[in-house]
């Protein structure tokens, strides 16, 4: 089999890099910065071996592909990798998302850092195999492992109240998570595997659909996060350093929406047919009621993870949509948001390095002292306000598309966020950037660093390029969608012409 | 199986543990206090031979003394993991009975007495090899309990281990007795045939009992009080030793009553099971949040642990039974290494048990911090530590055999349980840290870093596990 080596590869790298890591001695200048650049060149290699893996992956091609598969526990369990057109931008974002928390990470981090790689590099490496996992207890250990990680990183290197918020996050998620266990055993003892590919293929009843899906639901709803369980959301945001908070928002919440689209919609659409209206109030409550709160926010940080939620209650309503544009506009906008999500998160990391308070009250008149920083900043913005020209703007208009179709009044309320992202979003801006500097403290601020801007730049770059030119990413998951949507009609045409 | 009237190649490991122990006894009484070195490293390798005897892959199968001894795939498999149980206590008590000045050849020779009657336990085939079994490992363990005998909270805790024992004891015989009185047998195969589909009522009254005396030794709730009184108050290589061998066995024995001796009313003791099972769960989640002694949150933890065993056994299936073994065979590990761990808490010549006393480990030991951390993701069930795979099977057999209910309780109380693992993890990671621990010894060191590395490296390569455990269920169908 060509290429059979690729994704495992993908997988092993970081974690031959943290093995380097952990072999270094303890505590010493040069044992902190050898772990930050083989921590870095695991990262960039990793990526571009993701980026071989892109080149060999044919985007015309519906199924997964890059397939390896070996025996594992007793036959029953497989280890099974492959991509599809859905989950190929996922791992493309994680694994160039990596390098940048990496670098993002230089200075900040001075404490325990040979640690702090380490651990880095194995969630990158569980988080890539949440993607590329074809089996689904295989997907359940990369998903719930990336657990262990992510709590170590909140609670060594977050700020202020960072235990409260490490636990809150690992029992959030986790509690999630085991009830969709339960079903994932359910499901094997029907079908008689865990093979996903094989699993897309299995026609559940739609009675027993119902419990699995919301055996599903309860963990990528947490995860997402919907409302009203995405409140482990803003303390795990504000607590966690800054390259944390990056990968929180880029990378581990649409680990939900992936799911949704790969399990939930594809699985059950008897189901998802069902839930729809449900998912579409959670995500319009979401969109008006988190961007409400995050008006209201005093803090930089908190403001922007309360944005996170709004939009990715654009990504819920646009997957049950279940249609292209819904689906599509989905995708784009969970590509989209770990750009400007995680860039925006960069940008706080920014002033807190220099300020060490994320309180927006601290700050004001940026802009005669740091004009680069206003300008990336005001670039970051608009894309998560949505603004033409942006990512931001094709995700969000390709889901109230696709939206509209299937509910208007959904799609109109929807629409609403836009507007109230533009308030807070503004309203952000003005009161960080414009304005005189009143602050004495604030005088001898300095502008960014290189190694700052070696970290916004690409994702800057990136959000508006595929801002004006959406078609790379349409394209790639254009044919895997399609299927998924067929697949989706066929079972509820059949269901109906059954008569259920 | 071939059924005989003695063979001794089926009860070769007993017979050769059996005579060992004598002569070790022989030996400690004459040489007396100076002996008791050289009675302990006897015994660690004494049960070193039985662990490869047990394991033999030549040794036949069988039933032997009539049928009342039965030497099959379970026996081995569970007999195995007790006779790890005990040699790791062995080894780890080596080091903290000559630090806390605690002498005599005895307390080897009480755990390889304790450990002949477990294998007697696991092999039982009939109630009363089981009972035999059952008092001559109990009996040691009073002992044991007790052995520090100056000790006041040592000899409390043997003391109400003892009332409490002694009272299920008694109540187990007197459901035999019941058993026996309504069946007309004391073999399990017979007393299957005897209750085939219908037990009478005097037969469901025997196995109540039954279950109550054997509850109370795997500490289930509501049979459960004595486990935080003398998980704190023995010495911990004694606790050790609670916590796993006879655990093992008990449960092994259950496994064995349950499957093979009333296969007919499986929906009467399944309800028993669920309903002891949920509350053990429950509780060992709930009541273990405030404890601050790191040896009495192990025995709430050892209480939710067996609950989630018995979520496997009240499947009733093959599976079950499978995923009873793999769930037992996880948990020695994990015991094992997170009571090297306790053993290793040790600060200025003294041992310590409170948890605060771990603040910060992870700057001043990394190392074992690391491990004890493996160990405590693991007891939390998260994946891929082995730990989950011990819920995953459970679970897995459970949904089989259409428990929803009971998943649903299970699940979510592991959750519940996350929170206090979770929390030592804190300690050692999150806060300041305390002063260094005693450079720790390396067996426990050792012992440590060996059950770590397992638990981590389980996710690899299964099938070792899983497959001996599949057989080990099949031969009890």
């Amino acid at each position: 089999m060509n290429g059979s080596w690729i994704l495992s590869g993908i997988l092993a790298l970081p974690l031959i890099g943290a093995l380097f890591i952990l072999l270094l001695p303890r505590d010493s200048e040069a044992t902190k910065r050898n772990a930050r650049w083989i921590a870095l060149f695991a990262t960039l290699i990793t990526f571009l071996l993701s980026l071989v893996a892109w080149g060999r992956f044919d985007p015309a091609q519906p199924g997964f592909q890059l397939i390896e598969e070996r025996d594992w526990f007793s036959h029953a369990i497989l280890y099974k990798l492959g991509v599809d057109g859905v989950s190929m931008p996922f791992v493309l974002l994680t694994t160039f998302i990596m390098p940048i928390c990496i670098i993002a990470s230089w200075a900040p981090i001075q404490t325990r850092v040979k640690e702090y790689m380490i651990t880095f590099l194995v969630m990158e490496t569980l988080m890539v195999g949440v993607f590329v996992a074809l089996d689904l207890v295989l997907f359940y250990l990369f998903f719930e492992g990336g657990l262990i990680p992510m709590f170590i990183i909140i609670g060594i290197w977050g700020h202020g109240n960072r235990v409260y918020a490490a636990f809150k996050f690992f029992l959030y998620t986790f509690t999630g998570s085991v009830l969709m266990l339960l079903a994932i055993m359910a499901m094997y003892w029907t079908a008689g595997t865990t093979d996903i590919t094989v699993l897309l293929k299995t026609h559940f009843s739609p009675q027993m659909q119902t419990w699995l899906w919301l055996g599903f639901f309860a963990s990528f709803a947490v995860k997402m996060p919907m409302w009203p369980v995405h409140t482990w959301l803003p303390d795990a945001h504000v607590e966690a350093p800054t390259a944390g908070s990056v990968v929180l928002a880029a990378i581990l919440l649409k680990m939900g929406g992936y799911g949704f689209i790969r399990f939930s919609l594809s699985m059950f659409p008897d189901a998802s047919l069902y839930f729809a209206p449900l998912v579409f109030a959670l995500s319009v409550i979401a969109i008006i009621y988190a961007s409400l709160v995050a008006l209201a926010q005093e803090s930089t940080k908190k403001l922007i993870a309360y944005s996170s939620v709004a939009h990715m209650g654009f990504v819920t309503m646009g997957i049950f949509a279940a249609n292209t544009q819904g689906i599509q506009g989905a995708v784009y906008q969970m590509i989209s948001h770990g750009l400007v999500s995680g860039a925006l998160f960069l940008c706080t990391g920014v002033l807190y390095d220099r300020m060490h308070t994320y309180d927006i009250a601290a700050y004001g008149g940026l802009v005669q002292r740091m004009p680069l920083y206003a300008l990336v900043f005001m670039v970051f913005t608009f894309a998560n306000i949505g603004l033409p020209g942006t990512t931001g703007f094709i995700g969000e208009f390709l889901t109230l598309l696709g939206t509209f179709q299937i509910n208007n009044w959904v799609a109109f309320l929807a629409t609403t966020g836009t507007i109230l992202s533009a308030c807070y979003a503004l309203y952000l801006y003005r009161r960080i950037i414009f304005g005189v500097i009143e602050k004495p403290n604030l005088m001898g601020i300095a502008d960014l660093t290189n190694r700052e801007v070696v970290t916004l730049l690409p994702l800057g770059l990136l959000t508006i390029f595929y801002g004006v030119h959406p078609q790379p990413i349409i394209d790639a998951s254009a044919a895997s969608i399609e299927q998924i949507i067929s697949g989706f009609q066929h079972a509820i045409t059949a269901t109906k012409s059954a008569g259920l | 199986m071939h059924e005989t009237a003695i063979s001794l190649p089926v009860i070769l490991p007993e017979a050769v543990l059996a005579t060992g122990t004598l002569a070790l006894v022989l030996y400690g009484a004459l040489r007396g206090e100076r002996g008791s070195a050289l009675v302990n490293e006897f015994a660690v390798g004494l049960l070193g031979l039985v662990f490869i005897l047990m394991v033999a892959r030549n040794r036949p199968m069988g039933l032997t003394f009539y049928g009342s001894f039965a030497d099959d795939a379970f026996t081995r498999f569970m007999g195995a993991l007790a006779l790890v149980g005990s040699l790791v206590t062995l080894l780890l008590s080596v080091e903290f009975m000559r630090q806390e000045r605690i002498g005599g050849f005895e307390f080897p020779v009480l755990i390889l007495i304790s450990t002949l009657g477990i294998l007697m336990l696991i092999s039982a085939n009939d109630f009363i090899a089981l009972y035999l079994g059952f008092e001559l490992m109990s009996l040691a363990l009073y002992v044991i309990a007790a052995y520090r005998r100056h000790d006041l909270r040592a000899t409390e805790a043997g003391l109400k281990y003892f009332v409490l024992g002694a009272l299920s004891s008694g109540m187990m015989l007197y459901g035999m007795s019941l058993i026996y009185g309504y069946s007309g047998s004391v073999a399990f195969g017979a007393v299957a045939n005897a209750v085939h589909d219908h037990a009478s009522i005097g037969v469901v009254f025997g196995l109540v009992f039954l279950l109550v005396g054997l509850a109370f030794k795997i500490s289930v709730v509501p049979f459960h009080m004595w486990t935080p009184d003398v998980y704190e108050g023995v010495p911990t290589p004694v606790t050790t030793f609670f916590a796993t061998a006879p655990k093992v066995a008990a449960m092994a024995v259950l496994v064995r009553v349950v499957i093979t001796a009333f296969p007919g009313i499986a929906n009467d003791w399944r309800q028993i099971l669920t309903f002891v099972s949920i509350a053990s769960m429950v509780l060992g989640a709930f009541a273990a949040i405030g404890q601050r002694n790191f040896k009495r949150l192990m025995a709430y933890s050892a209480i939710g642990h067996m609950g989630y065993a018995l979520v496997g056994l009240a499947a009733g299936t093959v599976e079950g039974a499978q995923s009873v073994a793999i769930y037992m065979a996880i948990y020695v590990v994990m015991t094992l290494g997170t009571f090297a761990a306790i053993l290793s808490m040790r600060r200025n010549g003294r041992a310590i048990e409170t948890m605060a006393d771990l603040a910060g480990l992870a700057r001043t030991d990394p190392t074992m911090a690391f491990f004890l951390a493996t160990m405590m993701f693991s007891l939390a069930g998260v994946p891929p530590l082995a730990g989950f795979f011990a819920k995953f099977y459970v679970f897995a057999a459970a949904m089989k055999a259409g428990l929803y209910g009971l998943s649903v309780i299970g699940v979510l109380a592991s959750c519940v349980a996350a929170y206090y693992y979770l929390r030592i993890v804190k300690l050692m990671y999150f806060d300041e840290p305390a002063p260094a621990f005693d450079r720790p010894s390396p067996v426990a060191r050792i012992v440590l870093a060996i059950s770590a590395l397992a638990i981590i490296l389980f996710v690899f390569a299964p099938s070792p596990i899983t497959n001996a455990a599949m057989a080990a269920a099949q031969s009890l169908f």
